[in-house]
C-alpha cells in the first residue's frame, strides 16, 4: 500500500493542467446536466423507483441471479460463476483459447478493468483492444482510467494529439476532436470488422428474460457484441435486474445522469444468440469480487446499487480538484470512497473514506439515492475499529475524552486544564502541534476556550 | 464446492434469513401518461428531438416515399432490410440471404424499418425482424436511413418498454438508436460519428 488517498491528492494537486481540464469538464457536465433534469416531471420519482428496484435486486440476489442463469441458458448462453478476479480472468482466457483465438476486441467495462483482464488475457498471450475513445487514449498511454464515465478527462486534445501522432495515426494530426476522433474511426475499423471475440461489461442483465443491455455512445459497443463469433460479457453479480419493466425507470436515469443526454446514441439489449443476427455462441460471467462481503455490510450495501453513471464525481468538490488517480483505483469519486474499500477489503484502502467533506453533494444527484455521505461516516468508524490498531493519536485522544466525560470531577478538572492551555506558549504549541498531531492541526483551529465555564457560572449565579 | 453455489451460499448469509425486500414505489409517469401514441403533438415531438441529435428528418406521405428514399439514396450504394428492399426495386440490394461482413462494409447506405420510435428522447428502435432488419445491417453502412410511420411513435421511454416487452421475452435482440454515433471524450466536446453510422435520416411518415 502506498501513502493512500492524502498523499496521492496532494501529488495531483500539485498538476496545474489536470485541474484546469478537471474543472473545465466538470462544470460543463453539472450544468448539462441539470437541465437535462429538469426537462422531467417525475425525475423524483424515478430516483425513488430507481433505488427501490435497486434495493430489491440486492435483497433477493440469490434468487435473481438463478433466475438470470436460467432465462440465459435457455436462450442458448452460458454462464461462468467466478468467485473472484483470478477466476474470471481464467473463464475469459479459456474461452478465447477455446476458439484459437489472438485478438479480442473490448468495449469500455468497469467491471474487466476491476479485475485487471487485459493484463491477464496479455499475460495468456492475447492481444487485446480498448474500442471506447478514451479507453483507446489511456490503453495507448500506457495509463489508468480517471473518470468512470470519460476515462481519459484529465487527457486535453494537444496530449490526445501527440499521443495518436506517436501511436495510431498515419500522417500528422491538428487538435481538432473531429480529426482525432477520425483518426480512431480508421485506426479501430479493420479491427472490428476482422474480431471473433468480442469482451463487454453488462450496464445491466435482466433476471426474467435473460437479457443483457450494453449503454454507450461511440457504437464501438454495438460492433463488438454484434460483428465477433464470440461474444464474453463479464458482469458484476449486482448489475442484476428482477423484470423487464425495471428498464423504463434505468434507461431514463442512466443517459440523463451520465452524459446529460435525453438519451444515450445507442442501447443494445441482447438474450443470448439469436440464428443469423450477431455471435455465434454467448458467456456471460458473473463476478462476486467483494460484492457479497459488501451486501453483508447493512449500511455499507447500498454502494452496490450504483449503476455507474458518475454524476457523483461530477458534483465532488475534492473529485474536480484531486482527479480519479488520487483514488488509486478503478472507482474513483464519491462512489469510490465508499465502494473500493468495500470490495477489497477496508485494510487495502482505509484513507479512501476520508476522501470527502460530507458535504453531501454526491447524495443529491444520484440517481438511485445512495447516501453516500452516511456510508463514508460509517466505514470511517469501521476503518477505526477494526483497521486501525486503536494506537492513533487520534484514537488515543478520543479514549482520554471518553475518560473525562465519565465522571463529574475529571470532566470539571479537564475544563479547568483547558482554559489554563489558553496562555499563549500553550495556543502555540497548539497551532503546530509536535509530530502526529499535526495531520490534524494543519486543517483546523482549535476553538478558543471561554473564560468561565457554563457550570462556574450557573454555581455562581 | 462450486464457485456458483459459493457465491449463492455466500449471499444467503449476507442477507440473513429475514432480508427486507422494499417495494417498488412506481409513481413515475407510466406508459400512456405522457401522451398517447401516434397523436399530432407525440409526433411533432419525436420529429423536433430527433433533429436535436443532428440527424435529419424528413416529414413525407406514403406515396412520397419512393422519391424520397431514391433521393436520399442517390448514386450511392444501397443494402435494404428485407421489407423495405421491395419498395426500392433496382435501386437496393436485398439483406437475404444476409450479406457477409465485407459486403455490407462496402455499401454506403442501409434503408429499414423501425419497431417503433420514442418521442421524448427522439430514439427509434430496432428488433432485428424483416423490418428493422438484423444487428450489423444498420451498423456497418455509414449512412442510416430509417422509416417510420407516425402510429409507430410513442411518447415515452415506459411507453416503449412496455411494448417491446414480448419481443424481448421471445429473445429478439432490440438496439436504441439515438442520433448518429457520438462521443464526448475528448474535453467533453460532442463530436458525431465515430464507429456507427455517421450519418442518420429519419423518414416519418405521416
Amino acid at each position: 500500500m502506498t501513502g493512500g488517498f492524502p498523499v496521492r491528492a496532494r501529488q495531483e494537486l500539485g498538476d496545474a493542467q489536470l485541474r484546469r481540464n478537471l474543472g473545465k469538464a466538470t462544470t460543463a457536465i453539472r450544468e448539462k446536466r441539470a437541465h437535462a433534469i429538469a426537462e422531467l416531471p417525475d425525475w423524483e420519482q424515478l430516483r425513488d423507483a430507481g433505488a427501490a428496484i435497486k434495493a430489491h435486486a440486492l435483497a433477493t440476489l440469490p434468487e435473481q441471479l438463478e433466475r438470470l442463469e436460467a432465462a440465459v441458458t435457455a436462450a442458448g448462453g452460458t454462464v461462468h460463476w467466478a468467485r473472484d478476479a483470478a477466476e474470471a480472468n481464467a473463464h475469459v482466457l479459456r474461452i478465447a483459447r477455446d476458439h484459437d483465438v489472438a485478438e479480442v476486441v473490448k468495449v469500455k467495462s468497469i467491471a474487466t478493468d476491476e479485475i485487471g483482464l487485459n493484463e491477464a488475457l496479455a499475460a495468456g498471450g492475447i492481444d487485446v483492444l480498448e474500442t471506447d475513445l478514451a479507453e483507446l487514449i489511456v490503453q495507448l498511454a500506457g495509463d489508468t482510467p480517471s473518470h468512470i464515465l470519460v476515462p481519459a478527462i484529465h487527457k486535453n486534445r494537444e496530449e490526445i494529439r501527440t499521443l495518436f501522432e506517436g501511436t495510431i495515426a498515419t500522417d500528422s494530426l491538428s487538435s481538432d476532436p473531429a480529426e482525432l476522433v477520425a483518426a480512431a474511426r480508421s485506426f479501430l475499423r479493420e479491427r472490428f470488422l476482422r474480431a471473433r471475440m468480442g469482451v463487454s461489461g453488462a450496464n445491466f442483465g435482466v433476471a426474467e428474460t435473460g437479457t443483457i443491455a450494453v449503454v454507450e455512445s461511440e457504437g464501438n459497443g454495438r460492433m463488438c457484441t454484434t460483428l465477433p463469433e464470440v461474444l464474453v460479457t463479464v458482469m458484476g453479480i449486482e448489475k442484476v435486474l428482477p423484470r423487464v419493466q425495471d428498464l423504463e425507470v434505468m434507461l431514463q436515469l442512466l443517459p440523463r445522469s451520465s452524459t446529460a443526454e435525453r438519451m444515450n446514441p445507442y442501447t443494445s439489449l441482447w438474450t443470448g444468440v439469436q440464428p443469423g443476427d450477431g455471435p455465434r455462441e454467448f458467456h456471460l460471467v458473473l463476478l462476486d469480487g467483494g460484492r457479497t462481503d459488501t451486501l453483508a455490510d447493512e449500511i455499507g450495501r447500498q454502494a452496490l446499487r450504483c449503476i455507474r453513471c458518475s454524476a457523483c464525481l461530477n458534483a465532488c468538490p475534492v473529485y474536480s480538484r484531486t482527479g480519479g488517480h488520487a483514488y488509486e483505483s478503478v472507482y474513483p469519486g464519491p462512489i469510490g470512497a465508499i465502494l473500493t474499500p468495500q470490495l477489497q477489503g477496508l485494510d487495502r484502502a482505509p484513507t479512501l473514506p476520508w476522501a470527502s467533506t460530507l458535504c453531501g453533494a454526491c447524495f443529491e444527484v444520484c440517481p438511485v439515492k445512495i447516501d453516500i455521505p452516511s456510508v463514508l461516516v460509517h466505514l470511517r468508524a469501521r476503518v477505526t475499529r477494526e483497521v486501525e490498531s486503536g494506537r492513533t493519536p487520534e484514537a488515543l485522544a478520543i479514549a482520554a475524552i471518553g475518560q473525562a466525560f465519565r465522571s463529574r470531577r475529571r470532566y470539571e478538572l479537564a475544563q479547568r486544564l483547558a482554559r489554563i492551555g489558553r496562555g499563549p506558549l500553550a495556543m502555540r504549541i497548539a497551532k503546530a502541534p509536535p509530530g502526529p498531531l499535526r495531520a490534524w492541526s494543519r486543517s483546523r483551529d482549535l476553538p478558543t476556550v471561554p473564560e468561565q465555564s457554563f457550570r462556574d457560572w450557573w454555581r455562581s449565579r | 464446492m462450486t464457485a456458483r453455489q459459493e457465491i449463492l451460499d455466500r449471499a444467503r448469509t449476507a442477507l440473513g434469513p429475514t432480508p427486507d425486500v422494499p417495494p417498488i414505489p412506481r409513481d413515475y409517469r407510466a406508459g400512456g401518461a405522457a401522451g398517447a401514441t401516434g397523436d399530432a403533438d407525440v409526433v411533432a415531438l419525436f420529429a423536433e428531438r430527433v433533429a436535436d441529435y443532428r440527424a435529419t428528418v424528413h416529414r413525407c406521405s406514403e406515396s412520397d416515399l419512393p422519391a424520397v428514399l431514391a433521393r436520399l439514396a442517390g448514386s450511392r450504394s444501397v443494402v435494404a432490410s428485407p421489407r423495405w428492399a421491395r419498395l426500392l426495386p433496382g435501386v437496393a440490394v436485398t439483406d437475404d440471404p444476409p450479406l457477409s461482413v465485407a459486403a455490407l462494409d462496402a455499401m454506403d447506405t442501409a434503408i429499414t424499418g423501425c419497431a417503433l420510435a420514442i418521442a421524448e428522447t427522439g430514439t427509434i428502435v430496432l428488433d432485428g425482424t424483416a423490418d428493422s432488419g438484423r444487428r450489423a445491417l444498420t451498423l456497418v453502412p455509414d449512412h442510416h436511413v430509417c422509416v417510420v410511420h407516425a402510429h409507430q411513435v410513442v411518447a415515452s421511454v415506459p411507453d416503449a418498454i412496455g411494448a417491446l416487452e414480448p419481443t424481448i421475452a421471445e429473445g429478439r435482440p432490440v438496439t436504441f438508436v439515438s442520433g448518429p454515433s457520438a462521443t464526448s471524450d475528448i474535453e467533453l466536446e460532442r463530436v458525431e460519428g465515430v464507429h456507427g453510422p455517421r450519418r442518420l435520416d429519419v423518414v416519418l411518415l405521416d
